[in-house]
């Protein structure tokens, strides 16, 4: 089946609704059996699969503006699939599926050389030096949809492919083939206060992420709504994780524009 | 045969060709990596039936709705509650983590007796019945002695069920010394009642207001009910509502305003008289609802608008005169504009004449008790027990007045003033406290100047925490009696901050107790009854769940059923008869507000030449400052310029750095009138210069090993500053010194 027919799963998140509060991370790290360190201060071996990255315009006071930006997996098709963790992964443990558009990662494949680690322009990935502990008891609140991970494996944001399983089954047993966009909605979506993360099929004409990005198909999905984004749209990485701005400066620092440089005209 | 090196190698390359060439080596590599990934101590967690509760979160007072997933029976993801009046599916990062507080660590196993000192944590446990029998005599021997007014109970809320059972078995032993700790609450009641005559919560009717003034509220810090205010944040950027926050920190409210207003630390409430100046003086208020519904506009102006002229105000609070006019014009000029105050997150009372001034700007648009405005929220009334019968000893006991001295001559309009007691324990001998009781509230490390804190908790004989968490104040008790935590019990929660609608949550239990705890509730029944008359008589029930589902009525079934119960069609009446002043009209006050005014801006204890900055608190969703400490998770979400290792950052403008010899990340001692701490400095043009912004939340001692000993407490470096006009604590911040280390 060719992608463009099938479901295309990807986010849009409102950088003018996110107030930076940190609940998609950790309504992330409770979904996923995220583990966690008495010291998580060095940020290179914190575990984020969600992480929310603080934007500055660099402007003395009183016009210092700071926004925030959450990152999750970009779950990049790249070009035609060839996402830039795929292309590198020896052991087949990250591939693309060209039935949902996400970007898997199967642990017990995984044998931590960490490629994907180095390919990734966006540090999504992260790898676990340790292994996950949980304080005495503490294992009692693991959700079962979600395996632990190890020492030694690469894992990353799956846009809570376990969810899609669990919606996908639901519907066959009702005997339905597709899915509303209430029905497949990743924790970080779900939990938003602000409600600044809109997650959906962009294929699918009648979510909201498609009727909000406009994706053109013919350009890698590239968004046609001029406030919409992607991070390092120039890389030609094509990620399925759009943004929305309407502060120029953050648009501009979104793909390393040079202060010289116009958004949209880079090489 | 004979084994010459050639047939040797020819063996052995052939065996390993042999080997290479079988599925043998892969099968192996293969098992290997599968056994290596299958440790027996990565956890496998169980499957099961899947189901979801549907319970109230009481880790603040935002009281929103949360449903609990769970697996068999363990409760495996908080999840918001679709439908709630307050956060409609949304949940904050701290309601999220709420399973690693139930499974955590830092829980109290079982009634705890102290051991060794007060905070060597060393503990021995003991039985309910030993516990309570312990309580029990400590209470009848000091009613004996005929010195019932020297128990006295800290609560972090007097609403619900709960509080006022405690409340009530206080006044049946003879103590009126029940006291709530602080936040914006208080004075936003005070103004409430000095304004409009009533005994009521305010609410803001955020949703509908076109037009946010915020004078240095958080509203994305975590200011009211942070889910609500994240959402109604979400709908101004939809619908084009303009925000405008004066503060004089870029906090995340600041930099998703439309305009931000630097403002010298400490004079918002100059700020807000100034623009009242400007609204009366252009006469761009609503004439019809000040015509006909407030009194004392005239005087009010005379007497408190006087000297605030746009020259006064600018040098005041360093906004210029054309920013402010064009304010006030913008404001005023709104259909529905809405003024609100109680800096960051509201856990400092603030001054009264600020909070005065800032509904008096409400009142001036005429958006009291209106569709986006102000409400005056009553209090719930559905506990209605039988009047508490006292025998002499406690009428005497009553008699006393309270410790804190609210409501006396002094503190006349004041309810809690908990601020004051350290200073008052300290200076008594025998101290005037004798057992203290502490519920839901941790004011061994929420409490500021906690040198002296720590001065008077050593003169408290007797201390008793009911805390579900061995927090700082658990920590130094001399027993704890440990409720359980908010998804194992019952409890009514009849308040959300700042949510314009009565409304009561019912929290309930999700999994069974995890440890050896007993409800508050039911712990006050049995002291009562083991106390004996007149106490037991106020006390008929046969345990706590009795108590609240006949308290409740007809709402106990529906309450279990949906969790909640709102008054969706609540209007607070805007017309005569909302206001129960003397005149039935809102009042402007001017007498009070005169003596209010002359403290709008309290001044910062400390010196100019030895205390050459000034410190002011930050505040964040990532870190609790209230009676929770952040769990795990959350803390794992502080961001590495506020926290490094153990080490706190604070905010400096690069200017102000370069001053001071300081760069990124460089060490530096942080020193106040009230102490001193070691930090490091992060850069940030956000902060004014000559301004040091502390990150709060931080610095407990108490806890589990991923919170304690990280960064410092705000609270060890500030001391209150009283309020002259209502004794609330107007603290906004101290002078400080900031030296390299």
């Amino acid at each position: 089946m060719k992608h463009e027919q099938a479901k295309k799963y990807g986010m849009v998140i409102d950088l003018d609704k996110c107030t930076g509060c940190g609940a998609c991370m950790v309504a992330c790290m409770a979904e996923n059996n995220i583990p966690f360190k008495k010291d998580e201060t060095n940020k290179l071996d914190s575990i984020t699969w969600m992480r929310v990255y603080q934007l500055t315009n660099g402007k003395p006071f009183p016009n210092t503006d700071i926004c925030y930006i959450p990152r999750p997996c970009m779950h990049c098709e790249g070009d035609h699939g060839h996402s830039p963790c795929v292309s590198v992964c020896p052991a087949t443990a990250t591939d693309y599926s060209l039935k949902t558009g996400i970007v898997s990662q199967i642990y017990t494949r995984c044998f931590g050389c960490r490629y994907c680690m180095a390919a990734c322009p966006y540090h999504a990935r992260y790898f676990n030096w340790w292994d996950p502990v949980w304080p005495d008891g503490m294992e009692k609140y693991l959700n079962p949809d979600v395996s632990p991970r190890m020492r030694g494996v690469v894992e990353k944001c799956s846009f809570c492919f376990h969810r899609y399983q669990l919606a996908m089954n639901k519907a066959f047993l009702e005997g339905r083939r597709e899915l509303e966009e209430a029905q497949y909605q990743t924790a970080c979506a779900q939990a938003c206060p602000a409600g600044a993360i809109v997650f959906g099929d962009l294929n699918n004409t009648k979510h909201r992420v498609h009727r909000i990005v406009q994706p053109d198909p013919a350009h890698g999905g590239r968004p046609k709504n001029p406030k919409a984004f992607r991070l390092l749209e120039r890389l030609g990485t094509n990620p399925k994780v759009y943004y929305l701005s309407s502060r120029e400066w953050v648009r501009r620092l979104a793909d390393h524009y040079l202060p010289n440089e116009t958004p949209g005209k880079g090489h | 045969m004979k084994m010459d090196r050639r047939s040797f190698l020819s063996f052995v390359i052939g065996g390993a060709a042999g080997t290479a060439l079988s599925p043998l080596p892969w099968k192996l590599t293969d098992d290997l990596a599968i056994w290596s990934q299958n440790w027996p101590w990565t956890p496998v967690p169980e499957r099961g039936e899947v189901s979801f509760v549907k319970t109230t979160c009481m880790l603040c007072p935002g009281g929103c709705g949360v449903t609990v997933r769970k697996v068999g029976d363990r409760a495996v993801k908080i999840e918001g509650t679709k439908g709630h009046p307050v956060n409609d599916g949304g949940i904050c990062i701290l309601g999220l983590s709420g399973l690693q507080l139930l499974y955590g660590p830092a829980r109290v196993p079982s009634p705890l007796r102290r051991a060794g000192e007060r905070g060597q944590n060393r503990w021995e446990k003991l039985s309910w019945d030993e516990a309570l029998s312990l309580v029990a005599e400590r209470l009848a021997g000091l009613r004996e002695k005929k010195l019932p007014h020297t128990v006295a109970c800290i609560s972090g809320t007097d609403t619900g069920t709960v509080p006022r059972l405690m409340e009530r078995f206080l006044a049946a032993y003879g103590s009126p010394n029940f006291i709530r700790t602080p936040s914006m609450r208080d004075s936003y009641e005070m103004t409430l009642h000095l304004m409009q005559g009533v005994q009521a919560s305010a609410g803001f009717d955020v949703e509908h207001a076109d037009f946010i003034l915020s004078f240095g509220s958080g509203i994305l810090e975590g200011w009211g009910s942070p889910v609500r205010m994240f959402r109604a944040h979400s709908k101004w950027k939809e619908t084009g509502v303009k925000v405008v926050q004066i503060e004089p920190r870029l906090s995340n409210t600041a930099a998703k305003s439309d305009k931000w207003i630097p403002v010298n630390p400490g004079s918002e409430g100059i700020l807000a008289l100034g623009l009242a100046r400007v609204i009366v003086e252009e006469s761009l208020y609503r004439k019809a609802f000040i015509d006909t519904y407030t009194s004392g506009l005239e005087a009010w102006t005379r007497e408190v608008l006087g000297r605030w002229t746009p020259e006064n105000v600018e040098q005041a609070t360093g906004v210029d005169k054309s920013t402010l006019v064009a304010l006030a014009r913008s404001f005023a000029g709104a259909r529905r504009p809405l003024a609100i105050c109680g800096r960051g997150r509201g856990d400092t009372p603030g001054s009264i004449g600020e909070f005065m001034a800032v509904h008096a700007l409400n009142a001036l648009v005429g958006n009291i008790n209106r569709k986006g405005g102000v409400w005056a929220v009553p209090d719930p009334d559905y506990i209605q027990w039988p009047e508490v019968e006292t025998d002499a000893v406690a009428a005497a006991g009553l008699q006393q007045g309270r410790i804190d001295g609210a409501g006396s001559k002094k503190y006349i309009h004041a309810r809690h003033l908990l601020h004051r007691l350290p200073e008052i324990v300290d200076a008594s001998d025998p101290s005037v406290v004798q057992a203290l009781f502490v519920l839901e509230a941790n004011p061994y490390y929420t409490l500021p100047d906690r040198d002296l804190l720590k001065k008077a908790w050593k003169k408290i004989p007797f201390i008793v925490s009911f805390s579900s968490f061995m927090d700082e104040t658990a920590r130094n008790a001399d027993l704890i009696l440990p409720n359980p935590m908010y998804l194992e019990r019952y409890e009514d929660v009849p308040y959300a901050r700042g949510f314009n609608k009565p409304l009561i949550g019912l929290a309930k239990p999700v999994t069974a107790p995890q440890f050896n705890t007993l409800p508050t509730g039911d712990v006050l029944i049995r002291l009562a009854r083991a106390l004996g008359d007149p106490v037991a008589g106020a006390f008929p029930w046969e345990n706590y769940e009795q108590c609240l589902s006949e308290t409740l009525q007809d709402m106990w079934e529906p309450l279990q059923e949906t969790g909640y119960q709102v008054a969706s069609d609540f209007e607070p009446g805007s017309g005569s008869g909302a206001f129960d002043t003397a005149s039935g009209k809102f009042e402007f006050n001017p007498e009070k507000a005169r003596e209010a005014a002359a403290h709008v801006s309290v001044q910062a204890r400390g010196e100019a030449p030895g205390y050459p900055l000034i410190l002011i608190p930050s505040d964040s969703m990532r870190r609790a400052t209230g009676y929770i400490g952040d769990p795990p998770f959350v803390v794992k979400t502080v961001p590495e310029t506020v926290l490094k290792g153990n080490d706190l950052l604070v905010e400096i403008n690069p200017e102000t750095a370069k001053a001071l010899g300081l760069s990124e990340g460089k060490r530096a001692v942080l020193k106040t009138p009230k102490g001193q701490a070691r930090v490091r400095v992060h850069l940030f043009h956000g902060v004014a210069p000559g301004v040091v912004a502390m990150p709060t939340g931080l610095g407990h001692q108490a806890y589990d090993a991923y919170l304690a000993g990280k960064g410092v407490n705000f609270n060890d470096l500030i001391a209150a500053v009283e309020d002259g006009a209502s004794g609330l604590n107007a603290a906004w911040g101290i002078r400080a010194k900031l030296s390299r280390a």
